[in-house]
C-alpha cells in the first residue's frame, strides 16, 4: 500500500485488500433495482394512464389517490412503508389468489418499492403523452375498423412515444438515484456498501467520492442513450424553430 | 428536469380537488369506505403512544419546515447566479456552473449528504485551526451539513430551471429596456430577473414540494426532524405501520398546505402576457 | 381496461413469486448492516465475518439448520423479523423485557459489560455527575440508549442517538461527541483501531441496572416458534459443552465472553 501518498488508492482495488469489487457489486445491485423498478413502474404507468383516461369513475378516482399519495409523500417514507407493510400486503394478496406466502428477497422488495413509486410518476407522464396524441389520428384508426387493442398497439403507443420519452428518461434518472434510499432499509446497494467500506476503513471521502463517480457515470451514459433514443423517436417530426 | 417531470413527481396546484367535485354519487360512497377505513385504523391499531409524542412531533414538524424554507431560500439565491452565468457568463463561469449542475443532479442526495457529513466532517477536526475557530461549535452540530446538502441540491435543480427562464425571456423586452437607456444592472434588476422569476414560478412550486420530500434525509445524520421523531416512536414501541401511516399523513398535510399557499400566492400575481 | 389491469397484477404477482420461491428452505439470519467489530463486520470481499458469524455457523451446524446471513437495517431489524423478512436475529441483541413484548429470545449466548469511552484528556466518568453537560452518543434501540435515557439524560447529559454504532464512534473521533456508551468489547475493538487510538480512551463501566441492560445477548426469534427456539437452545448448550464455543471464542477474546 502506498503509505507515502495522501490518498490510499489501494483501497479501491478490485481484489481482497481493496473494496472496489464490493462497490461494483453494490453498483450492479443498484442498476438491477433501477432497471427492475423502472420496468415495473412503466407497466403500472401504462395501466394507470389508460385507467385514468378511459377507465370508469371509480377506477379513475382510485388511480388519482395512488398518484396523489405517491407524489405528496417523501420517497424515503414510501420506501419504509412499502418495504415493511407493502411486502406483507403482497403476501396477503397472493394468499387471496391461493398462491402460498412467498419469501420476498431484498432485491425483489427493492424492485417492488421503486416500481410502485415510479408507477405513479409514469402514470402522470404517460397520461400527458397520450393526451398529446392528436385525437384525429385515433379516430381515423377507429374509422378503419381497428379494435381498441389494435389502436393501442399500432397508433396510440407509437404516436405518444416522442412526447413520453423526455419525461420517462427523467424518471429513469430519478429511479437510479432513488435506489440509494434503499440503504436506509439495509439493502446492499451502492450507497450502503460505500458506507460500510468507509466505516471499516475510515476513508470516508475516498469511498463517497468513488461512489459519486459511479452514479455520475451512470447518469452520463444514460444521457447519451437518451439522446439517441430521442432522436430516433422524433424522426419524421418537423423541426421546430 | 423539465417542467413536465416536476409535475409528474411533485404534487402541484393543478392536482387540488375542487369543492363541488366531492359530491358525485360514487365519490360519496368512496368517501364512506375511506371513513370506515379510517375508523378501523383508529380503533384496531395501537395509538396509545400518540399523546406522549405529540410535543416532540410538533418540534419535529417545525424543524422540517425550517429546513425546507431556509434551504429553499438559500438555494434559490444561489440558483439565480448559477442560471444567469450559464446564459450570459464567460466560459470560465459557464463551465463550472454547468459542471456543478450536472454533478449534483447526477448523484443521489443521500450520498452527497453523507459525503459532507461523514467525509468532510471527519476531515475538519484534523486541522487545529478549524477546531479552535469560532465555527467549530457549528461544525460539531449536524444541521449545518443538512442545510448545506439540501441547499446545494436545490440550487442545482433550480439553477437549471433559472437557466431556461433567463434564456426564455423574449429578447425584444431586453432590447426595449436597452432602448430606454437602461444600464445593464438596471435592466437585470427591473426587467430580466423579474420576468425570469415569473416564468420559473410554476416550476419553483414543484421544486419546493420536491424539496419538502427531500428533507427527511437529514434524519440520517442525526438532525431531529419529524421523520426522526417517528423513527424514535418506531424504535421505542416496535410498531411499524401506525407511526409510518401517521408520518405519511403529516407529509400529505404539509404538501397540501404548501400547495394551497402557492396557489393563493400565484393567483395574486397577474399572469397577463406570461 | 379493468380486466387488463387485473391480468397485469396477477402476472406481476406470479413473476414475483416465481422469482423468489426457490430459496424458501434456508433460514435467514438477520444481522445489522454495519461494521460492528469484532462481532459482525464485512471484509473487503463483502463477506461477513467476526465472532458472531462463527457462532452462527457453529450453532446452525449443530442444530442442522441451513442459515443464510442477511444484512438488514438495525432500526428495522425487529419489524423485519415479525414481517418474516428474516427468521432469526443474531446481531448482539440483548434480551430485555421491552423486546420480549414483541419477539422471543433464545437463552443468552454472550454477555459483556457496558462501558463508556471519551475524548482523550477530557474529565469524563461513567456516572451521571461525571457526564454532566457533555454529549454522549448511543445507538438507537439498544440497551445503551435505554440506559442513557434512564440514568444520564435526566442528569443533564446531552444524549445523541445514532442509527449505527459505527456512526457514533466516527462522530466521537470527529469531535462531535464527548463520549460514547456501548458494549465494552465493541468499544475496545474501536479503541484498538488507528482512529480510536488517536482520539479516545476508555473511561470505565457504567453502574449495573439489570432491568434495563438485561441478562445478556440472545438469538431473536418470532413469538410462537417454540420448535426453532428449542433447537437453538439445545445447539447453544451443545456447542458450549463440546468446546466448539471456546475454540472459536479464543480467536477473538482472551477472556470468557459468555460471562457469568
Amino acid at each position: 500500500m502506498a503509505a507515502d501518498s495522501l490518498v490510499n488508492w489501494g483501497l479501491l482495488s478490485l481484489s481482497a485488500p481493496g473494496w472496489g469489487g464490493v462497490l461494483l457489486q453494490g453498483f450492479f445491485n443498484s442498476i438491477q433495482i433501477a432497471v427492475g423498478g423502472f420496468t415495473l413502474g412503466l407497466a403500472l404507468g401504462i395501466g394507470g394512464a389508460f385507467g385514468k383516461l378511459y377507465g370508469g369513475p371509480v377506477l379513475r378516482d382510485l388511480l388519482e389517490c395512488y398518484t396523489t399519495v405517491v407524489r405528496a409523500v417523501p420517497e424515503l417514507v414510501l420506501i419504509l412503508l412499502l418495504y415493511y407493510a407493502g411486502t406483507d400486503l403482497l403476501n396477503q394478496v397472493l394468499a387471496l389468489f391461493a398462491i402460498g406466502p412467498v419469501d420476498i428477497s431484498g432485491l425483489m422488495a427493492g424492485i417492488f418499492v421503486i416500481g410502485v413509486v415510479q408507477g405513479a410518476y409514469s402514470t402522470e407522464v404517460l397520461r400527458g403523452a397520450i393526451k398529446a396524441v392528436p385525437a384525429g389520428q385515433i379516430e381515423a384508426a377507429r374509422a378503419y375498423g381497428m379494435s381498441p387493442a389494435k389502436v393501442l398497439r399500432r397508433i396510440t403507443l407509437p404516436a405518444m412515444l416522442p412526447y413520453a420519452i423526455p419525461g420517462l428518461s427523467n424518471l429513469w434518472l430519478i429511479a437510479t438515484k432513488d435506489t440509494a434510499l434503499l440503504a436506509v432499509v439495509g439493502f446492499s446497494e451502492l450507497t450502503l456498501v460505500t458506507r460500510q467500506a468507509a466505516g471499516t476503513t475510515k476513508a470516508y471521502l475516498l469511498f463517497f467520492l468513488a461512489a459519486g463517480a459511479l452514479y455520475l457515470a451512470l447518469t452520463l451514459v444514460s444521457n447519451v442513450f437518451i439522446g439517441m433514443l430521442e432522436r430516433h423517436a422524433r424522426r419524421g417530426f418537423a423541426v421546430n424553430r | 428536469m423539465t417542467d413536465e417531470t416536476t409535475h409528474a413527481v411533485a404534487f402541484t396546484p393543478e392536482d387540488l380537488p375542487t369543492a363541488k367535485s366531492f359530491f358525485l354519487p360514487h365519490r360519496i360512497v368512496m368517501m364512506l369506505v375511506f371513513a370506515a377505513f379510517v375508523v378501523a385504523v383508529a380503533v384496531f391499531m395501537r395509538w396509545d403512544w400518540l399523546p406522549r409524542y405529540l410535543p416532540r412531533l410538533g418540534w419535529g414538524i417545525l424543524v422540517s419546515l425550517i429546513m425546507l424554507f431556509s434551504t429553499a431560500i438559500l438555494g434559490f439565491l444561489l440558483a439565480v447566479p448559477i442560471g444567469l452565468v450559464q446564459v450570459t457568463g464567460p466560459w470560465f463561469l459557464k463551465l463550472p456552473a454547468k459542471v456543478f449542475c450536472t454533478v449534483i443532479r447526477g448523484t443521489p442526495l443521500l450520498l452527497q449528504l453523507w459525503l459532507l457529513y461523514y467525509g468532510l466532517g471527519s476531515l475538519f477536526p484534523q486541522f487545529p485551526a478549524i477546531r479552535q475557530s469560532f465555527l467549530w461549535p457549528y461544525l460539531r452540530e449536524a444541521w449545518p451539513y443538512g442545510v448545506a446538502a439540501l441547499t446545494i441540491s436545490f440550487a442545482a435543480y433550480e439553477g437549471e430551471v433559472m437557466r431556461g427562464a433567463f434564456a426564455g425571456v423574449p429578447p425584444g423586452e431586453l432590447e426595449a429596456a436597452k432602448a430606454y437607456g437602461m444600464g445593464r444592472w438596471t435592466m437585470f434588476r427591473r426587467i430580466w430577473l423579474p420576468r425570469a422569476i415569473h416564468r420559473a414560478l410554476p416550476t419553483l412550486n414543484g421544486e419546493t414540494v420536491l424539496q419538502l420530500k427531500s428533507t427527511p434525509l437529514v434524519a440520517t445524520v442525526t438532525v431531529v426532524d419529524v421523520y426522526a421523531v417517528i423513527s424514535k416512536v418506531r424504535q421505542e414501541t416496535f410498531l411499524t405501520y401506525e407511526p409510518l401511516l401517521l408520518l405519511a399523513l403529516i407529509y400529505m398535510c404539509l404538501t397540501g398546505i404548501l400547495v394551497i399557499a402557492f396557489r393563493t400566492f400565484e393567483n395574486r400575481i397577474p399572469t397577463r402576457g406570461a | 381496461m379493468k380486466k387488463a389491469l387485473k391480468v397485469l397484477a396477477v402476472a406481476a404477482a406470479i413473476t414475483v413469486s416465481g422469482g423468489v420461491a426457490a430459496s424458501a428452505e434456508a433460514l435467514k439470519v438477520g444481522v445489522a448492516a454495519e461494521p460492528y467489530a469484532p462481532f459482525t463486520a464485512p471484509d473487503a470481499s463483502g463477506k461477513w465475518e467476526g465472532w458472531e458469524v462463527e457462532f452462527m455457523n457453529a450453532m446452525c451446524a449443530e442444530a442442522k439448520l441451513e442459515c443464510v446471513l442477511t444484512p438488514v437495517a438495525w432500526d428495522g431489524i425487529i419489524p423485519a423479523l415479525t414481517s418474516k423478512k428474516i427468521d432469526m436475529i443474531i446481531s448482539s441483541m440483548s434480551i430485555t423485557d421491552e423486546r420480549l413484548k414483541t419477539i422471543d429470545f433464545s437463552d443468552k449466548y454472550y454477555n459483556t459489560p457496558t462501558g463508556i469511552i471519551g475524548t482523550k484528556g477530557q474529565d469524563i466518568k461513567p456516572t451521571p455527575e461525571g457526564l454532566n453537560g457533555k454529549s454522549l452518543g448511543v445507538q438507537v434501540s439498544t440497551v445503551h440508549q435505554a440506559y442513557a435515557a434512564k440514568h444520564f439524560a435526566p442528569a443533564g447529559v446531552d444524549v445523541k442517538e445514532y442509527q449505527t454504532q459505527d456512526e457514533a464512534n466516527n462522530d466521537l473521533a470527529a469531535g462531535r461527541l464527548d463520549a460514547v456508551q456501548a458494549d465494552a468489547i465493541a468499544l475496545k475493538a474501536f479503541l484498538a483501531t488507528d482512529q480510536g487510538k488517536e482520539c479516545c480512551d476508555y473511561k470505565g463501566e457504567v453502574a449495573e441496572d439489570v432491568a434495563v441492560i438485561g441478562p445478556g445477548v440472545g438469538v431473536g426469534l418470532r413469538k410462537g416458534e417454540t420448535e426453532l427456539k428449542d433447537k437453538v437452545n439445545a445447539a447453544i448448550k451443545a456447542i458450549r459443552d463440546n468446546g466448539t464455543y471456546d475454540t472459536f471464542s479464543k480467536k477473538y477474546f482472551d477472556f470468557d465472553v459468555y460471562g457469568k
